[in-house]
């Protein structure tokens, strides 16, 4: 059994917030560098242009990389062999989140009910996702989500007979949607499997993996490794396809020619992250969670 | 076409601009997003219900407005960037400061647009209803960079807040811009600018 003080936990969520609106990660960084270089439309290059030239002042001037700073989305994965103490973690949680946004001058984007509106003025609260695991370690992982692209994502409950040429047309459909409204070049977090929450979950969750990854639920899993268990004598699923997918999908969605801030080009995303999970034999569930090129995600583990 | 503007547009300028023309602008902007927008034209609609025995719409202006405290600012001839900024930090004007969705204030726009309004900056397409009324009024529709906030904040010289101070980001402010750089999206005569068709 391993103690943490939750005072820890806030602390290095409001660190997070702040690093991940002043900097992205370098898989980012060379990806927006790439298109910058092979963009050949010109109002498109111009656009690329800016956005290196808008990075290059964040992190000198320590100005947000965007206005919107994003609503705070936060994953916990925490070992099962933790225990917390000092109060409530999903308080520390919070209160990270606050100190954050007010301490490092971010935008305070959140109202406190849907319909009536009016601002918390201190961004909390956060969305958080928990998740047991093995262990006694706790890994955070911060990803201010702005709207623009929030909003342009989408579910799709397909029939399982319109198989990946169906997974296909839903991003494709929910990509083309989106245009200029995301700030493309846009990063495509796809999620396919589970069910109806499962699989939007998935989406946004692929959006902090490694740019332009696939993953799938039996990576994780040891459930074929212990050849005398439930699944002895039963192979795990190969999901090699989920690779082509992924390359079939980058290409058909940069043919598509929104290009960069939508004035056209050649460069409409920068990349295609897929995450899957087993579902039901009537069900083929596909969410897209459109995230713009300020793709922020930070995680720590403590 | 890359252009240097003074703000506030002239008839013969907008004339001059097509879409797809790069712009850098210079003088006053208004900021105003979601909430400012909502609160403005609520402003009006009652205005106008409380005025509609001795009033006729003709006589209804944007000084009109301001004058009677309807409005926190005169619409007519301004430019409103759709833009909700961070905070500024100790000897910053102002924080990040780029474009939101402009789709949100379609609801709007047309009422705005026909009380003068001559300019809007903003990211992503307008409703058909809005493209009409730009033509219409001979307005103009262009786009800033998405995501490019701490950039188009270097062109943000000055910065006051003017109303709706209890909407934090939402307020509306007063900025003297530089150089601010903006994409014609849809000119005066009300055409689209669509990649693809430079
Ligand atoms: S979609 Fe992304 S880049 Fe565009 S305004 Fe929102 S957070 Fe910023």
């Amino acid at each position: 059994m391993r103690t943490i003080d939750v005072n820890m936990i806030a602390d290095a969520i409001a660190e997070m917030c702040v690093q991940a609106n002043l900097s992205l990660t370098p898989d980012m960084l060379a990806a927006i560098g790439g298109a910058a270089k092979s963009e050949t439309s010109e109002l498109g290059a111009n656009i690329m242009g800016q956005l290196q030239e808008n990075l290059k002042i964040a992190g000198e001037e320590r100005i947000p990389i965007c206005q919107d700073t994003g609503m705070a989305v936060v994953f916990v994965r925490v070992g099962q062999d933790v225990h917390f103490e000092g109060g409530s973690l999903k308080n520390a949680i919070n209160r990270g989140v606050r100190r954050g946004y007010t301490d490092g001058y971010l935008r305070k984007s959140v109202v406190s009910d849907p319909l009536l509106r009016e601002n918390t003025d201190d961004n909390t609260p956060a969305i958080i996702h928990y998740e047991i695991t093995d262990g006694d370690k706790v890994e955070l992982t911060v990803a201010p989500k702005g709207f623009g692209s929030e909003n342009m994502s989408r579910v799709f409950m397909l029939k399982p007979a319109e198989g990946i040429d169906g997974v296909k047309n839903a991003v494709i459909t929910a990509v083309k949607d989106a245009g200029a409204n995301a700030c493309p070049p846009m990063v495509v977090g796809v999620g396919i499997g589970g069910d109806f929450e499962k699989c939007a979950l998935l989406a946004k969750k692929a959006l902090t993996n490694g740019l332009n990854s696939v993953h799938s639920y039996y990576e994780d899993s040891d459930e074929f490794k212990d050849t005398t268990g439930a699944k002895a004598g039963r192979k795990q699923p190969d999901a090699g396809y989920l690779e082509e997918l992924r390359k079939d999908l980058f290409s058909a969605l940069n043919a598509l020619g929104i290009g960069p801030g939508g004035m056209g080009g050649k460069n409409t995303v920068l990349g295609v992250n897929i995450e899957t999970y087993p579902t039901h034999i009537a069900g083929l569930p596909v969410a897209i969670n459109i995230c713009c090129h300020v793709n922020r995600h930070v995680r720590r583990v403590l | 076409m890359i252009r240097h503007i003074r703000l506030p547009f002239t008839k013969e300028t907008l004339a001059q601009i097509k879409c797809g023309d790069i712009l850098y602008l210079t003088g006053t902007v208004y900021t105003a997003r979601d909430a400012a927008h909502k609160r403005m034209y609520d402003a009006i609609c009652e205005y106008r219900d409380s005025h509609k025995d001795d009033l006729f719409e003709e006589t209804l202006t944007g000084k009109k407005l301001l004058e009677e405290g309807v409005l926190p600012i005169d619409i007519e001839g301004a430019v409103l960037y759709y833009l909700g900024p961070t905070p500024a930090a100790p000897g910053q004007v102002i924080g990040s400061a780029g474009p939101t969705t402009s789709g949100r204030m379609d609801k709007y726009t047309p009422t705005l647009l026909d009380l003068g309004l001559t300019g809007m900056i903003g990211k992503g397409r307008r409703t058909e209803e809005v493209r009409a009324s730009i033509e219409r009024d001979g307005a103009i529709y262009m786009g800033a960079t998405g995501g490019a906030g701490a950039l188009l904040s270097k062109c943000i010289k000055e910065c006051e807040t003017v109303a709706y101070e209890d909407l934090g980001t939402e307020a509306v402010r007063k900025l003297y811009v530089e150089d601010f750089p903006v994409t014609v999206l849809i000119d005066s005569e009300g055409k689209v600018y669509e990649y693809g068709k430079e």
